[in-house]
């Protein structure tokens, strides 16, 4: 039988899903951990043997293997713009969707001590903006000179001022150093176009990065590692909602991702005011956009969550916690491969989740403010309006593994707690089961119409 | 013919009045400008920042819902703190509430460091014409 074999060298687990191309299912999945510090290969190796005997007597070809890594620290990245709120934001959004882990976002002129902060970070890969095309492009070139003159060995996206580009190919040319230069992030005032930063971003993954974090010999078994994980994940969620060319989208929807040290939002909808008579400001969103919160997370990040939350936060969703709240999250930060047995270990564990669930999502979605006039409130905007939006599909080994995933969600949803928040008021709520997003984003990549029908099939209510 | 000037327009503080600013942006345009229009609703920062990205030779303020002084105060130390040290700033609208004597109004508005304020009913055209002179366009 011919197969697809779709691989994610994750973090800690190197993940294998097979895909029969006839029938359209999951024939198996396995996982081991990832062994990028000595060979990733062996941990493949592992996880293959487990995919084979899951697969059992059938006789198996495998046509395509296809990859997406977040192992070695996933695509570690710098942004450079002029305005925080602008250039730098809008850079800061194509990195993030073209799946990086943002180590750092800057603005204005870098100083030497910025450079030597962004040097000792050690990013894979740097993205440059600043002003709008035609606008300023002293910063751009002057922040140019000081990469060119301190930074010699990280590749660096260059994606600004048009008008500065000329220069800075020149500057970087006589550095020798190795640059791609693609479209603005910020072409006009507030209009952001991240997709040609995101493509560039993600070819240079594939050609320079790969190699640098050891994974090249992977590349002789597999037909290649295509993206960062969250890209496939970013890629999946796209597909799911807009459909391929045979296959129709489910519609604007949200994804949410809690991890052991993150929570990813991903929310794909336009995300334009849906009530009459609001006014929309600042920055464009991009239409597939993808928050990281660093901070909140089941147990690595858990103190830092116990810090954005406090007790009576986390108290709310588990109200009669025989913990104290602080002393758990120390002790589940300290003890990051603890699953919940007890019924106490799991409520409090929901109840994490559901804090975290909250906040990602508060920082995600767009807010309304209101204006008082003598005549009468008016609205203005500022971010994605999301209330409208059809599905909240949860993800991530917590969710997956949880017994209760459509209560974590739900903490998610809008609330005349905190009205002013644009979350999803009343979504349909779905579970990746399976685990599978971050393979059908690579599924997409060749088979889209097929990579769209699984997802429908496999991704289910909670 | 594009002139090769940037300017940032837009309506300061909790003020919705549309529709002034869309005709301003129209007669600007149609004098050649790279018009930068951030509307209405608009927070100091927004015209500075925009002014900051698009390496703008001018702002234009409007104020029209009468708490114009308030809104406009430190616009002027405010630019001047993001590096935006010689641009043009100007204001217009209906910036004050009721009848004022203009001429107190106007030494206000350029005490605070605007280049030119004007009255209500001031023909946008004769600004442009002022604007043009301030930026060496024109005698
Ligand atoms: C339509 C209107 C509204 C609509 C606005 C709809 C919208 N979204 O645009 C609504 C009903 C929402 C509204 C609300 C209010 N309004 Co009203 N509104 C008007 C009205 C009738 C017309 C405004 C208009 O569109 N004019 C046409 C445009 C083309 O002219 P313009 O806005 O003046 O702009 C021109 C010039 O001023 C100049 N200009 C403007 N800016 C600048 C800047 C520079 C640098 C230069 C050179 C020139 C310049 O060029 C523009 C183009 O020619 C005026 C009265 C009037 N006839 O002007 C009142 C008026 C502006 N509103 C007024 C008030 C008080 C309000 C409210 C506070 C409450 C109320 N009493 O209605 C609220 C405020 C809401 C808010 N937070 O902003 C007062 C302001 C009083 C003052 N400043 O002393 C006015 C003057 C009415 C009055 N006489 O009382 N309003």
């Amino acid at each position: 039988m011919d197969a697809i074999l779709l691989i994610d060298f994750g973090s800690t687990y190197t993940k294998l899903t097979a895909v029969d191309i006839e029938s359209e299912e999951i024939l198996a999945t396995a996982k081991d951990l990832t062994t990028v510090n000595t060979d990733i290969m062996i941990g493949f190796n592992k996880a293959y043997e487990k995919l084979m005997k899951n697969i059992g007597e059938r006789e198996v070809n495998f046509v395509k293997k296809l990859a997406c890594s977040s192992a070695a620290g996933g695509l570690k990245m710098v942004a450079i713009g002029l305005v925080p709120e602008l250039t730098a934001e809008a850079a800061k959004r194509a990195a993030l969707g073209a799946g990086a882990r943002i180590l750092g976002v800057y603005s204005y002129e870098l100083n030497k001590h910025e450079i030597e902060e962004i040097k000792s970070k050690k990013p894979d890969i740097i993205l440059l903006a600043g002003g709008t095309d035609g606008g300023n492009k002293d910063c751009i070139i002057h922040n140019a000179k000081l990469l060119a003159e301190h930074i010699k060995d990280v590749p660096i996206v260059v994606a600004g001022n048009k008008n500065a580009n000329d220069e800075i190919e020149e500057i970087f040319n006589n550095a020798g150093l190795f640059y791609k230069i693609t479209e603005n992030v910020m072409p006009k005032l507030n209009t952001i176009n991240v997709e040609p930063a995101r493509e560039v971003i993600r070819s240079i993954f594939m050609q320079k990065i790969v190699e640098a974090k050891g994974m090249k010999n992977a590349e002789n078994f597999i037909n290649g590692i295509l993206m960062p994980t969250p890209a496939a994940v970013l890629k999946a969620a796209k597909i799911l909602a807009d459909g391929s060319d045979k296959e129709e989208g489910i519609g604007e929807l949200v994804i949410v991702d809690i991890g052991g040290a993150t929570t990813d939002v991903h929310s794909i909808a336009k995300g334009d005011p849906s009530k009459p008579g609001v006014t929309l400001r600042g920055l464009q969103e991009p239409y597939a956009k993808r928050t990281v919160e660093g901070d909140l997370g089941m147990r690595v990040s858990a103190v830092s969550l116990f810090e954005a939350s406090g007790t009576r936060r986390i108290k709310k969703f588990a109200p009669n916690t025989p913990y104290d709240v602080e002393e758990r999250c120390k002790f589940l930060q300290q003890n990051v491969n603890i699953i919940p047995r007890t019924e106490e270990e799991y409520e409090f564990d929901e109840a994490l989740g559901m804090v975290a669930t909250e906040i990602a999502m508060e920082r995600h979605v767009g807010t309304v403010e209101s204006v008082y006039t003598p005549m009468g409130i008016i609205y203005s905007q500022v971010g994605k309006d999301l209330l409208n939006v059809k599905y909240l599909i949860g993800t991530g080994g917590v969710l997956v593994h949880s017994r209760n995933p459509e209560k974590i969600l739900k903490a998610g949803l809008f609330s005349m707690e905190s009205p002013n928040y644009l979350k999803p008021t009343n979504p349909v709520i779905l579970v990746d089961k399976t685990y599978i997003l971050s393979a059908m984003g690579l599924l997409a990549e060749e088979y889209p119409d097929m990579a769209v029908r699984i997802m429908k099939k496999y991704i289910v209510r909670a | 013919m594009q002139n090769g000037k940037t300017v940032v327009i837009g309506v300061i503080g909790a003020d919705c009045h549309a529709v002034g600013n869309k005709i301003i942006e129209h007669a600007l345009k149609e004098e050649g400008f790279n018009v930068v229009n951030i509307g209405v609703l608009s927070p100091q920062e927004d015209f500075i920042n925009a002014a900051i990205e698009t390496n703008a030779d001018a702002i234009l303020v409007s104020s029209l819902y009468g708490h114009g002084e308030i809104d406009c105060r430190g616009f002027r130390e405010k630019c001047n703190e993001a590096g935006l040290k010689d641009i043009i700033l100007y204001v217009g609208g209906n910036l004050v509430v009721g009848k004022q004597d203009w001429k107190e109004v106007e030494k206000r508005f350029l005490d605070m460091g605007f280049n030119r304020a004007y009255p209500p009913g001031t023909d946008i055209k004769l600004s442009i014409k002022d604007l043009k002179k301030d930026l060496g366009l024109e005698e």
